[in-house]
């Protein structure tokens, strides 16, 4: 099994400690990674300001860089996401290394438990840890259950993070409504954006969360940066962190 | 004038359409939610909006149950559209004008099934001189056969639509949340809706 | 103005935006607790998805089959292009009639056509009978959503407005009070009204009638007392069958309110004895719509208001905010497709979060298509110089792996190093409520190859 890694351009600069924590996990259940390291971003920024022909050349890029790898593995459901769901435009139906590429490119709790099968995290992880559903991959990838949509479907994340020893969860008032980041939201519509933040970041505070995780670090860099203006006392970790860390714990017998 | 815009309009759309798809089957039973007792649920879901619903045997049962009701009693104007249920103090075959009927407190009226999942009843304007009774007495009285169908495909599975010039569901009392959300009832229309539910018409 | 801008001075109001967002939250949650009490819930948008799409494949067809059917039953049928000619064809019904006083229940067809600025004008006497509404009109606001047009008005003010034209007591602010006073004073219309106009919710090819729904009642009050009945409709309002109205009706009260149904669901097909009924078909910008691929599934809204409660921008900047006869997810859709430029920033006040896709009872792909909105203000060359730059710039710097990471590390250095007030500066629309990322020494990218060259693997 030929697996590549493609780790979201500000996870490769800002937060190495995710792609880390990534890199252990794979090592754990024993799959082989590279890093092709012409890779740097799928075009997402830009093709969400609606400039396609912006983002086309770093589609091309993206598809160039991975192609020839049986999986392609991202700590990111945005990312994926894009790739995946949002590459329509720049490629037709000819383009089968491209559609190939798209279709093996993963979110990493999709690749631990639709690829790998892993069921479990073996370790220990002793915190009230507060889930934060990020939305791309909650509804472009379907790695959970909306709360708007009647259909049963399973957080993989949750599920995964549940399995941990000495693990417990905060309750959120609102379980998946939007931290507000979404990109040049962040900054275009400035105001909206950090109360959204707030607002979740008090849902997570009043629910007794000790740990804030979620699967993009997009959401995270945004409730981060507010949770340290603040200065709460909630720790940010991305839940690739928390599986790794749990796994250099392990359970007593 | 107008003919040109019908024409324009009906060649933009022409001009504009998608590809044709599939409408789908919707049978009138099978894939839709039922309950294990309807009638019961009717109940409580029109209790829920604001209603009440009474099981009687007969219309003269009817007829007593709402003698007993003090609102009814007290009201000056009441009106009934159902032969032997209430009593009337205004003969509706006296009034030429719907307008006429601004203040009429009291109306009983005839209703024809209800709907388990909504607890919306099924009223037409062939049982009523005037439609505006439906909505312009302070209270409403609906009588109809006890019999409860179980979704709205069922319900209309069982109606002709386009057979009346008015029809329609009413569910509950008429009510109002557009000041703060606050559930006010009575907002324009009745500001309380009995239902008897006769075994005998069933 | 721009709805960032109108958004942070409703957010300057922070417990008002709270109480806002509350307010349509609670709404929202209503609306879950009763979808999950039907089984089929998702069966059921995914029907009226389909019946939705089936209707725009023949719509001509259906409208045509309506038309027959309503003249059969002795119904007048017009068509207008645009508001103006809706207006007009209103003015002129009215005239024929006689009739100076006016009753209108909630029609967003007639707010979108400004409806009542022109009968006004001319001389009218309109009168808004929904509550919500009414509110707003004494107010000379518009509503600030389509299903809950008063939602962003405190009931305080709706006492103050009260206590000024209609003379309720000053300070008076109980919600059952003012609805009873709005109550009498609307009733007093209703009996001397001369016409009655109405929206229509749905309108049925197979037998040509029409189907009105509301809670309080005002739409069949208004129609049942005067000797005229004006009905208003979009073209896209025409579904093929009567038994389609079960899928509508059971997602409609439910999406909207989190009811089983509303309390009025009322059928006329035809006038009432002695009186007369005209139907209004109004295109205003619905065929070109119809004829863009991308946006077209946007027709399907049936005016539920669900996405507008789930949507975390809107609860948090108003309905005004987007200056648009529709605001929310829908609106920032239809109304940019009207007039682009007066509101190239509406398909920006959205974070592509999905909920309201999710929400929407006829399956609407709403932000697939306000994504699809941004590149289509992008074609027409109206995202704005800076915007379109530095995406420009951007691109240019992550084609060229070389660039993006000398950049990243000049980047991280520069943060490490530069001084706070350099940093937290008024240009950094980030750092004004949001502290920046630490920056790291290292990169993933220099880790990973650490990593490697220690553990012997081959970089
Ligand atoms: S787009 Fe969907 S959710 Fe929004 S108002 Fe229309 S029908 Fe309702």
């Amino acid at each position: 099994m030929k697996v590549a890694l493609f780790i979201p351009c500000y996870v490769d600069q800002f937060y190495p400690q995710v792609g880390m924590a990534t890199v252990k996990l794979l090592d754990h259940f024993g799959v082989q990674h590279e890093f092709p390291k012409a890779q740097t971003c799928c075009g997402q920024p830009m093709a969400n300001s609606g400039c396609m022909p912006e983002a086309r050349p770093l589609a091309l890029k993206y598809v160039d860089v991975f192609k020839g790898y049986d999986y392609i593995v991202a700590p990111s459901g945005s990312c994926v996401s894009m790739v995946r769901n949002h590459y329509e435009s720049f490629f037709t139906e000819e383009d089968h290394a491209a559609n190939e590429v798209r279709k093996r490119t993963y979110e990493l709790s999709e690749f631990l438990v639709n690829v790998l099968n892993v069921t479990e995290i073996k370790g220990r992880f002793e915190s009230t840890v507060g889930i934060h559903q990020s939305c791309h991959g909650l509804r472009e990838l379907r790695l959970g259950p909306s709360s708007e949509t009647m259909k049963p479907r399973k957080s993989l994340m949750a599920n995964l993070l549940a399995s941990i020893d000495g693990i417990s969860f905060s309750k959120l008032q609102r379980i998946d409504e939007c931290c507000g980041f979404g990109g040049t939201f962040a900054v275009a519509e400035e105001a909206v954006s950090c109360m959204m933040g707030e607002d979740r970041v008090n849902d997570h505070l009043a629910a007794g969360t000790k740990v804030l995780t979620a699967g993009d670090m997009s959401c995270l860099m945004h409730l981060e940066g507010i949770i340290r203006r603040r200065k709460h006392d909630i720790k940010v970790m991305h839940f690739a962190e928390i599986l790794a860390e749990a796994l250099t714990s392990p359970v007593a017998v | 004038m107008t003919a040109t815009t019908r024409e324009t309009v009906l060649a933009n759309l022409r001009a504009a359409l998608p590809e044709s798809s599939p409408l789908p089957e919707l049978p009138t039973s099978g894939p839709w939610q039922t309950f294990e007792d309807p009638f019961v649920r009717f109940c409580e879901v029109l209790d829920s909006v604001g209603g009440t619903c009474c099981r009687v045997k007969s219309l003269s049962d009817a007829h007593q149950q709402l003698l007993s009701i003090d609102e009814w009693n007290s009201a000056k104007v009441r009106v009934s559209a159902v032969n032997g249920v209430g009593d009337p103090t205004v003969d509706l075959n006296s009034i030429d004008d719907p307008h006429d009927l601004e203040n009429v407190d009291y109306a009983v009226l005839h209703g024809h099934f209800g709907v388990a999942e909504n607890g919306a009843i099924w009223v037409t304007d062939d049982t009523v001189k005037y439609r505006v009774l439906y909505f312009i007495p302070q209270r409403l009285v609906i009588v109809m056969p006890s019999q409860i169908v179980h979704n709205m495909h069922e319900a209309y599975g069982r109606i002709t639509i386009g057979e009346h010039a008015f029809a329609g569901f009413i569910s509950g009392p008429s009510k109002t949340a557009d000041i703060e959300q606050s559930l006010v009832i009575g907002a324009h229309g009745a500001r309380s809706l009995i239902v008897f539910a006769v075994d005998d018409l069933a | 103005m721009s709805h960032p801008t109108l958004a942070q001075d409703f957010v300057d109001n922070k417990p008002r935006a709270q109480w806002h967002d509350k307010a349509l939250w609670f709404v929202r949650e209503k609306r879950d607790r009763m979808a999950a009490s039907v089984p089929e819930w998702e069966d059921l948008r995914s029907h009226a998805s389909a019946i939705k799409m089936h209707t725009m494949s023949q719509l001509p067809t259906y409208l045509e089959m309506f038309e027959a059917k309503a003249k059969a039953l002795g119904v007048h049928v017009h068509w207008a292009a645009d508001g103006d000619e809706h207006n007009r064809i209103i003015h002129d019904i009215l005239q024929k009639h006689n009739a100076k006083k006016v009753v209108k229940s909630k029609s967003m067809l007639t707010e979108e056509c400004h409806l009542n600025p022109f009968l006004e004008k001319n001389g009218y006497e309109v009168v808004d009978t929904d509550l919500g509404e009414r509110i707003v009109q004494l107010r000379e606001e518009t509503p600030s959503h389509i299903v809950l047009p008063a939602i962003h008005i405190k009931k305080e003010e709706v006492g103050e407005c009260f206590h000024k034209h209609l003379g309720t007591e000053k300070g008076a602010s109980d919600p059952k009070y003012l609805t009873e006073a709005a109550r009498g004073h609307l009733r007093e219309r209703f009996c001397s009204a001369d016409a009655g106009i109405t929206g229509v919710n749905f309108a049925i090819a197979e037998t040509g009638g029409f189907v009105v729904c509301t809670n309080e009642g005002n739409a069949d009050l208004g129609v049942s007392l005067p000797k005229l009945h004006i009905a208003c409709m979009g073209l896209e309002k025409v579904i093929p069958r009567a038994s389609d109205l079960a899928v509508f009706l059971r997602l409609l009260a439910r999406s909207a309110t989190g009811q089983p149904i509303t309390t009025y669901s009322s059928h006329f097909h035809g006038p009432r004895e002695g009186s007369e009924l005209h139907i209004i078909l109004v295109d205003n910008g619905r065929s070109g719509i119809l004829a863009k691929p991308e946006f077209r599934r946007s027709l399907g809204c049936i005016r539920c208001g669900a996405c507008m409660n789930t949507c975390p921008v809107y609860r948090r900047s108003g309905g005004h905010s987007y200056e648009s006869t529709v605001p929310g997810p829908i609106g920032s859709i239809l109304t940019p497709l009207r007039t682009p430029e007066q509101h190239s920033t509406l398909p920006f006040a959205c974070t592509l979060c999905g909920s309201c896709t999710d929400v929407c009872p006829v399956k609407i792909d709403l932000h697939h298509q306000l994504l699809a909105m941004r590149g289509f203000l992008d074609r027409k060359k109206l995202l704005g110089m800076s915007k379109k730059m530095s995406m420009k710039f951007l691109s240019g710097l992550l084609s060229s792996t070389w660039m993006f990471t000398t950049a990243g590390s000049a980047a991280r250095t520069a943060l490490r190093w530069m001084p706070r007030f350099a940093i937290y500066n008024p240009l950094n629309g980030w750092g004004k409520q949001r502290e920046l990322p630490e920056p790291p020494k290292k990169s993933f990218r220099e880790q990973y190859a650490d990593n490697n060259k220690n553990s012997g693997r081959p970089s």
